[in-house]
């Protein structure tokens, strides 16, 4: 009788002794995934680009030192990091070089031109692809299977923010009815001014003048003067940072005081840099921009370790670490670092994916855009930036209008 | 178009006037080069930005004040205008004026760069007190940064008009922008004047620069928004004019601020190009300028 057991418990033993090294044993030998980060961290936007990057580092950092991939052995993540210089060229180049060298997926981009080029580049090879912030409606309505975009786009940006608006006037008791809109001649800007004389006065504001001016643009005393004359309850203002930040300041010398500012994605109005370097400037102007969920202990945490570097607190860092972890999380449910695999994971994320810190619904993607994608209204409120809309996500009442 | 009240226009006027003297200080520069060596300079616009980093590092590293930044910069900036012309472009023409043309420009492309490299791409400003205080003159409100900078800019022409008319230095300036030949046969060292005047226009981007800074922002291609103004400006008051700087400074400042009123801001530019191209067309030696 022992002769039968003795085999078998040798067997028993040496299964025993596998199970308890096969997680090490796997652990040692689960292959790091490599996954693509693509920011522009040189050229006209590299202080988005880095500010990009700074979030994508830090949510791979926490993976890894968390166990990274569970359902692949415990594997790392390994940053491929591409430069897309700025341009949509050098956002394609280094797309081919991050597949080359065998990236899972691919996570950023910033400008829209640069994720309009990249996801299209990343497409050919069945790669997937999260954009971080660009906006353009046409990034997912090229029917590009392997192209997600975590966050709103323009369209959605742009109805919220003119729902906001009238939803803001209206419990103020309609304060403000007559409206300047002040633009950068650009593309971008004068989109904007154009939505905004075709849907204002549908919501009960009058748009009175609409000021274009080149970028960059050297003086705005006579955009302050031209406000003064006309002086409107709101200024709208859509511009690239220096040129707001100019108008701001301009408007608080010549003691220019409207019943409130209220931009829309604007470069300047949800960035730290502006609040600390001209707080007076910066009081109280509203934006509605991408921003962090204040409620989530994660995002004062992750603010912490940003702050702690000396950093500002821009979009772009929560963004871009609540896209990797969207990755993390599509290679949890795809059980194999393969790109097919992934894809087919993004396309069924849903509300149990709660990694992320941005203020958005469930996670639900239709032709890669997640529907539960929201920009929020924010304002600059004692040195600080809060979230006054919508009230689930709201860390602060809104100041409107302004004290006199 | 909209009609405005008449303290708006007049404030508009004066918003014009005050901006135009600090064109005016850069045209200046431009203007003297043009005049003395008859060259048009490329790398104008890349210095000025040069000059408005350093008074950026001047105040973000040992906290001088912009305005105090002034006294350092300036033998600096002659210092190195010098040396750029003396050991760069002047070796580098070897006599042709159209070498120069590419020596500066190529000096422009590699200031700029290395300026890229250095303080990357982010847009720069300096925070100072009195940055936001104005003016009161009536019901007219100006801004304090640019009254100064209109004041140092008259008294930086006044000294420079000093310099051309009553010093030694100032003659064999003015006797090599004449005659280059006749000049060096009574012996006055061409190239040693060739470097003088260009590290005064040099000198006088590091003035425009820290009296820009208060109220402006910095970055690798701020320069080239003023100099394409400067250049309307030296064509129109006459290309190696002093005064012509100075005053088609003030002239093309309230143009560009009464179109901006008027047209817009994007419009606005419009009428600095549109009187560039009529004086070329009916007056080319512009409103002091000798016949070339």
């Amino acid at each position: 009788m022992s002769q039968v057991f003795s085999p078998s418990r040798r067997a028993l033993l040496l299964g025993a002794a596998g199970i308890l090294a096969a997680p090490g044993l796997s652990r040692a030998q689960a292959a790091p995934v490599k996954l693509g980060i693509l920011q522009p961290v040189t050229g006209a936007l590299a202080q988005d680009g880095e500010y990009g990057r700074l979030g994508a580092e830090l949510a791979i950092n926490e993976i890894n030192s968390t166990g990274g991939i569970k359902a692949l052995g415990g594997a790392q993540i390994q940053m491929v990091f591409g430069d897309a210089r700025s341009t949509p060229e050098g956002g394609t180049a280094e797309v081919e070089r991050m597949n080359s060298e065998g990236v899972v997926a691919v996570v950023g981009g910033f400008a829209s031109p640069i994720c309009l080029a990249a996801s299209q580049a990343a497409a050919r090879y069945d790669l997937p692809y999260i954009v971080d912030v660009g906006v353009a409606d046409a990034i997912v309505t090229r029917g590009l299977r392997n192209t997600f975009r975590f966050s709103p786009g323009f369209g959605s940006v742009t109805r919220a923010a003119l729902d906001n608006l009238a939803t803001l006037n209206n419990n103020a008791g309609r304060p403000a009815r007559t409206v300047v809109v002040v633009h950068e001649d650009g593309l971008f800007g004068s989109g904007m001014a154009q939505l905004m004389q075709r849907e204002l006065p549908s919501r009960g504001f009058e748009v009175v003048e609409t000021i274009s001016h080149p970028t960059p643009a050297r003086d705005m005393s006579n955009i302050a003067l031209r406000i003064r004359s006309l002086n409107p309850d709101l200024i709208i203002p859509s511009s690239y940072y220096a040129e707001f930040v100019l108008l701001a300041r301009t408007l608080q010398q010549r003691r220019i005081r409207p019943k409130g500012i209220y931009c829309v994605l604007n470069g300047a109005a949800s960035n730290f840099r502006f609040v600390r370097e001209f707080p007076d400037a910066a009081n109280l102007v509203m934006d509605v921009n991408h921003w962090a969920d204040p409620r989530k202990p994660k995002t004062a945490e992750l603010r912490r370790a940003v702050e702690a570097q000396n950093r500002f607190w821009l979009y772009n860092t929560p963004i871009n670490y609540s896209a990797v972890m969207l990755v993390a999380d599509a290679l949890e449910r795809a059980g194999k670092a393969d790109r097919t695999a992934v894809t087919e994971a993004l396309t069924k994320t849903d509300g149990s994916f709660t990694r992320h810190i941005m203020p958005y619904g469930p996670t639900r993607f239709e032709n890669g855009q997640n529907m539960a994608a929201q920009a929020v209204n924010t304002q600059v409120q004692n040195n600080d930036i809060k979230v006054i809309f919508p009230t689930d996500f709201a860390d602060a009442q809104p100041v409107f209008p302004w004290p006199a | 178009m909209r009609s405005f009240p008449i303290e708006i226009v007049g404030e508009a006027v004066l918003n014009g006037l005050l901006t135009g003297a600090i064109y005016g200080l850069v045209a200046l520069g431009l203007t003297l080069v043009y005049g003395v060596l008859h060259i048009i300079n490329f790398a104008h616009g890349a210095l000025l930005t040069l000059a408005m980093y350093g008074a950026f590092v001047a105040w973000h590293t040992f906290g001088l004040d912009p305005y105090l930044a002034i006294l350092p910069l300036v033998p600096l900036f002659f210092a190195l205008g010098y040396g750029v012309q003396r050991f760069i472009i002047g070796p580098a023409s070897r006599g042709q004026d159209s070498n120069i043309l590419l020596v500066t420009l190529g000096l422009s492309i590699i200031i700029e760069n290395v300026m890229l490299a250095v303080f990357r791409s982010d847009t720069l400003s300096v925070q100072v007190d009195y940055a936001m205080e104005v003016v009161e003159l009536g019901p007219m409100l100006l801004g304090y940064p640019r009254v100064v900078g209109f004041c140092v800019a008259f008294l930086v022409a006044l000294l420079l008009f000093v310099l051309l008319t009553m010093t030694d230095t100032g003659r064999a300036i003015r006797a090599v922008a004449k005659e280059r030949t006749g000049a060096a046969l009574v012996g006055i060292n061409v190239g040693h004047v060739y470097a003088v005047t260009f590290g005064i226009g040099a000198a006088c981007l590091a003035v425009a620069a820290c009296l820009l800074l208060p109220f402006f922002y910095v970055n690798p291609r701020v320069g080239n928004a003023f100099v394409l103004v400067a250049f309307t400006i030296v064509v129109l008051g006459g290309m190696g004019s002093v005064p012509g700087a100075l005053l088609g400074g003030l002239f093309i400042g309230v143009v560009e601020s009464l179109s901006g009123l008027y047209l817009g801001d994007s419009l606005g530019q419009l009428g600095i190009f549109l009187i560039f191209i009529l004086v070329l067309l009916f007056r080319p030696t512009g409103l002091f300028g000798a016949k070339a």
